[in-house]
C-alpha cells in the first residue's frame, strides 16, 4: 500500500469517527431530551428524533460496510434500497393484474441490469436503459394483455417508479466509476449521502426551531422558508468544510453541496406531492420514524443524477 | 429449515405483516376465512401468524394444485401443515369432500379457508361457497375470524409465472357469531361483507 494510500485511508477512520461522534451526541441529546420534555406535543417530536437518530445509526453502518468492502458491496446495497423503493412505490400504487409482466420486468430485469451496467462501467448504456429501453419495453409487455382501462395512466407509473427508485438512485453509486485522476471516488459518494442527509435533518431543526413560512402547506406542511435558507445554508457550509475529501476548491464544493441542498429539497417536495396523490402520508413502514425507505432516499433520488452529470461535466477526464 | 426460508423468502418479496384490528392472536381455537387471489395467500396469511399458533393451524390447500408434484406437495402438507381439498370429490366420498377439514376441527385445531373456492381477479371477494357454513355450524366452538388480504392479486395473479414484490398485509377483523336461526345464504354474506369491510 503506498504512504498516499494509507493517508486517504486514515481520512476514512476520522470521517467515520467524526460521524460516528456526532451520533452519539445526538444519542445522549436525544435520551437526555426523552428524559426532560414533558407536553405532549414535546414528546411526539424527540420520539421522532430519536428514531431517526436510530435509523441513521443503522444507515452508518451499512456504509461503513460498503466504504470497507468496495464497489460491489456498495452496488449491492444500494440494489437493495431500489428495490425497497420501487416495491414502496408499486404497493402504493395501483397497478392492475395485466400490469403483472411489465412489473416482473421492471423488478427482475431492469434493476439488476442497471446496476450490472455500472459494475462493468458502461456509462452509455446505463444511461440509456432505463430511459430508452424500459420505456419502450414495458408498455409493449402490458398491451399484450389487451387491456386498455387506464392504459397510459398505468404504464405512466411504473415508468415514473422505475425512473425514481432505480435509475436516479443508482446514479449515487455510479459516481464510483468516473474517471478522475488520483482520487478515490468513495468521498464523493460520502459528499453527496452527508449533505443530503445533513440538509434534511438541519432543514427539520431550522423549521421547528424558527419556522413561520409555510413554503407549499397543501403539499408538505413541515416545509418552511426559514427552514430552507437555515438548514440549506447550514448544510452547504458543512458541505464546504469537506472540500478536503473532494476534488473541489472550498468554493467549489460549496457550489456542489448547494446544488445537491436544492435538487434534494426539490425532489422531497416533488416526492410529497406524488405521495399525496396516492393519498398516503408515508411510504412504508421498513424505516421506524422515518416512514418507509423512499421518505429518506427521496431526496437523494434528485440530487444523485444532478451531482453525478455536474462532477462529471467538470472534473472528469 | 425450509420452514424459516420459505417465511424469509415471502417476508423479502411481499411482506405480509399481519395487522390485528378486530381481535388479538390467540390459542383459541378458530377458523380464520379470508379472500382468495393467489396461491400466496396459503403461505401469506399463515406467515402472518405468531410462530406458536403455526403448528395448530391448518391451511386448506386446493389438492388440484397444492396436491401436485412432489415439491409443492411437500410445501403443504409438512412445511405449511395444509389440509389438501379435493374440489373435484362429489357427496359420494365418505363423509363429503370436507371430511378432512371436520377432522382437524374436531381435533380442536384451526383451520384457514378461502370460502370464495377459487382465485379472484379482483381487489373484493366473489360470493362464498357454502363449506363455511357446514363448518361453522358443525363446529360453534369455533371463532370465526375474517381475513382481507390485501395486494396479492396484484403481487400474484392467477396465470402469473413469479410473484413480484408489492408489499401485503394479512387485516384480522373481529370474530364473526354465528347464529342457528339464520339462513345459509344470509350467514354466506354476513361473512363475505366482513371480510370486504377490511378492504
Amino acid at each position: 500500500m503506498t504512504v498516499a494510500g494509507i493517508v486517504l485511508e486514515q481520512r476514512m477512520v476520522f470521517l467515520f469517527g467524526g460521524v460516528a461522534g456526532l451520533l452519539i451526541l445526538a444519542s445522549l441529546i436525544g435520551f437526555v431530551l426523552a428524559r426532560s420534555v414533558k407536553s405532549e406535543a414535546g414528546r411526539d417530536t424527540v420520539r421522532n428524533l430519536n428514531a431517526r437518530i436510530k435509523a441513521w445509526w443503522a444507515m452508518v453502518a451499512v456504509f461503513a460496510l460498503a466504504f470497507a468492502f468496495g464497489m460491489g458491496v456498495t452496488l449491492v446495497l444500494f440494489a437493495l434500497v431500489s428495490f425497497y423503493c420501487l416495491r414502496e412505490f408499486i404497493s402504493l400504487t395501483p397497478t392492475r393484474p395485466s400490469d403483472h409482466r411489465a412489473l416482473a420486468f421492471a423488478f427482475y430485469v431492469f434493476l439488476p441490469l442497471q446496476y450490472w451496467l455500472i459494475w462493468t462501467q458502461w456509462l452509455t448504456m446505463l444511461t440509456i436503459a432505463i430511459p430508452v429501453y424500459a420505456f419502450l419495453l414495458l408498455p409493449v409487455l402490458a398491451v399484450a394483455k389487451g387491456e386498455t382501462h387506464e392504459f397510459l395512466l398505468r404504464t405512466a407509473k411504473i415508468q415514473w417508479g422505475l425512473m425514481l427508485t432505480v435509475f436516479c438512485i443508482s446514479h449515487a453509486p455510479a459516481l464510483l466509476i468516473l474517471n478522475i485522476p488520483d482520487y478515490r471516488n468513495v468521498y464523493l459518494l460520502f459528499f453527496l449521502i452527508t449533505v443530503v442527509q445533513l440538509s434534511d435533518v438541519f432543514q427539520y431543526v431550522f423549521g421547528k426551531l424558527f419556522g413561520r413560512h409555510k413554503i407549499a402547506p397543501a403539499v408538505s406542511p413541515s416545509k418552511t422558508v426559514e427552514g430552507l435558507i437555515g438548514g440549506g445554508l447550514a448544510a452547504t457550509a458543512v458541505g464546504a468544510g469537506l472540500w478536503w475529501i473532494t476534488p473541489f476548491t472550498p468554493l467549489e464544493a460549496a457550489g456542489m453541496a448547494a446544488a445537491i441542498v436544492i435538487a434534494g429539497f426539490l425532489g422531497g417536495l416533488v416526492l410529497s406531492a406524488v405521495k399525496r396523490s396516492l393519498g398516503a402520508k408515508d411510504w412504508g413502514t421498513m424505516i421506524e420514524g422515518h416512514g418507509g425507505a423512499l421518505d429518506r432516499m427521496d431526496s437523494v433520488s434528485f440530487a444523485a443524477p444532478l451531482f453525478f452529470h455536474l462532477v462529471n461535466y467538470f472534473f472528469t477526464v | 429449515m425450509i420452514r424459516a426460508l420459505l417465511i424469509a423468502a415471502t417476508r423479502f418479496v411481499v411482506g405480509g405483516q399481519g395487522i390485528w384490528i378486530g381481535t388479538a392472536p390467540s390459542e383459541r381455537q378458530r377458523i380464520y376465512f379470508a379472500n382468495h387471489g393467489s396461491h400466496l395467500d396459503t403461505i401469506l396469511l399463515w406467515a402472518a401468524l405468531p410462530a406458536h399458533l403455526r403448528a395448530t393451524t391448518h391451511p386448506v390447500a386446493a389438492a388440484d394444485y397444492w396436491g401436485k408434484g412432489a415439491i409443492r406437495r411437500y410445501i403443504a402438507t409438512k412445511v405449511l401443515n395444509a389440509v389438501l381439498l379435493d374440489r373435484t370429490a362429489g357427496r359420494k366420498t365418505p363423509g363429503g369432500p370436507l371430511a378432512p377439514l371436520n377432522e382437524v376441527l374436531a381435533r380442536g385445531e384451526s383451520l384457514i379457508i378461502f370460502p370464495e373456492g377459487t382465485r379472484a381477479f379482483e381487489r373484493l371477494p366473489g360470493p362464498f361457497k357454502p363449506g363455511l357454513h357446514h363448518l361453522a355450524e358443525a363446529h360453534p366452538q369455533a371463532e370465526l375470524v375474517p381475513v382481507y388480504l390485501d395486494n396479492l392479486s396484484r403481487a400474484f395473479p392467477k396465470g402469473a409465472l413469479v410473484p413480484v414484490p408489492i408489499a401485503c398485509v394479512a387485516r384480522f377483523g373481529a370474530p364473526l357469531a354465528f347464529d342457528p336461526d339464520e339462513s345459509k345464504a344470509a350467514f354466506l354474506e354476513r361473512a363475505r361483507a366482513a371480510v370486504v369491510a377490511l378492504a
